[in-house]
């Protein structure tokens, strides 16, 4: 009886992975890590945190590993798209009922992680995306990055007609519907924009809830000036194409 | 014809690959035991300089075994990235288990 109503409670519970992809973060990661353990929730959920180290060159792994972090090391480079669908493919071979990615660069407050989880309670949503834009608030990166960004949301408007405001957010979430998905497949190199048509071309429904989100703390951002062009030229080509091979194969998406 | 032989025999060079390069060496051993074979094909398909239609199906074969091998090489990508996530996710479970075990 009792260790029946104990089970009730345990499958209650919401298990929810935090994926933290970080490359050469050796300032941000034990910082991170202290201010996710220190995050309280008032909803019911069980909060794991899982840093994906995608082979840093610096200590990195040393902090991960001496602070008892839990981690992933990839032996091999992977880029922040491979690093990522390395912990989805975790969380959901490990039974976790949402995924939520954060980056490893401190951008991503972990106060706001209770807004990006409340809509999979009340709603039934497969995937939230944590925005800056919807309030103006916060953090508001440069006039570059808004203007690709404003870009993407006219071509996710022509191309599957929905509306997202901030599709290069790297703050999100989704449930085990959408983790079956994205263990099969994940855009490589900068997925964000990408696996927008991905969900909903696999009929998922994505919710926008807006969130405060600070200035980096330290380290690189994977789009540097002089790599914009080709971070457009790369994401338009795989958007499109990702578009029509969905389109085209029905709901299959073999890789 | 005698080195491509050899990558082979020393498993050097797969035999997927080693078929596109011992058709070009049976067609250097043909065209030059031929040698008017050239002239003839060439007028054959209308071309005046009989050279330039060596240089046209070279490169020609050349971009084609290019894509081919990018294609082969995304595929190894696409590998290597499975491997590596598989990898690293055994390498977590050894981990913890030898944690389990310790304490």
């Amino acid at each position: 009886m009792t260790k029946c109503e104990k089970e009730t409670e345990m499958s209650n519970k919401l298990k929810v992975a935090i994926i933290v992809p970080c490359y050469n973060e050796e300032d941000n990661v034990l910082k991170l890590y202290n201010e996710i353990k220190c995050t309280s929730f008032s909803l019911n959920i069980d909060v794991v945190p899982i840093f994906i180290n995608d082979c840093s060159t610096d200590n990195t792994k040393i902090i991960l590993s001496s602070n008892r972090i839990p981690h992933i090391d990839l032996p091999v480079n992977l880029g922040i798209g491979g690093a990522v669908q390395t912990g989805f493919k975790y969380a959901y071979k490990n039974n976790f009922d949402i995924a939520i990615q954060m980056d490893g660069d401190g951008q991503h407050p972990p106060s706001e992680l209770e807004k990006i989880i409340t809509p999979f309670v009340n709603t039934k949503i497969d995937v939230v995306i944590g925005s800056r834009y919807i309030e103006k608030e916060g953090f508001q990166s440069t006039f570059m990055r808004r203007l690709g960004i404003n870009y993407f949301k006219w071509l996710n408007r022509t191309l599957i007609g929905i509306k997202i405001f901030d599709s290069t957010s790297g703050y999100r979430a989704i449930n085990r519907r959408g983790l079956e998905i994205v263990a099969n497949y994940y855009p490589d190199e900068y997925p964000e924009p990408e696996s927008i048509i991905l969900y909903t071309l696999n009929g998922l429904t994505i919710s926008e809830v807006p969130v405060t989100m600070r200035e980096r703390q330290g380290g690189e951002s994977s789009i540097r000036s002089y790599k914009t062009v080709y971070y457009m030229f790369k994401v338009t080509i795989g958007i499109i194409f990702l578009f029509i091979r969905l389109k085209f194969n029905g709901k299959r998406h073999t890789i | 014809m005698f080195f491509v032989f050899r990558l082979i025999a020393k498993g050097k060079l797969r035999e997927e690959y080693s078929f596109v390069w011992i058709a070009c060496t049976v067609l250097l051993l043909l065209f030059s035991v031929w040698r008017n074979g050239l002239d003839v094909i060439a007028k054959m398909l209308g071309v005046y300089y009989a050279p330039a239609l060596v240089f046209m199906t070279a490169i020609f074969a050349i971009i084609v075994f290019l894509v081919h091998l990018s294609v082969v090489n995304s595929k190894q990508h696409d590998q290597i990235k499975i491997l590596t996530q598989e990898l690293a996710m055994l390498k977590k479970k050894i981990e913890e288990q030898e944690n389990n075990n310790n304490l």
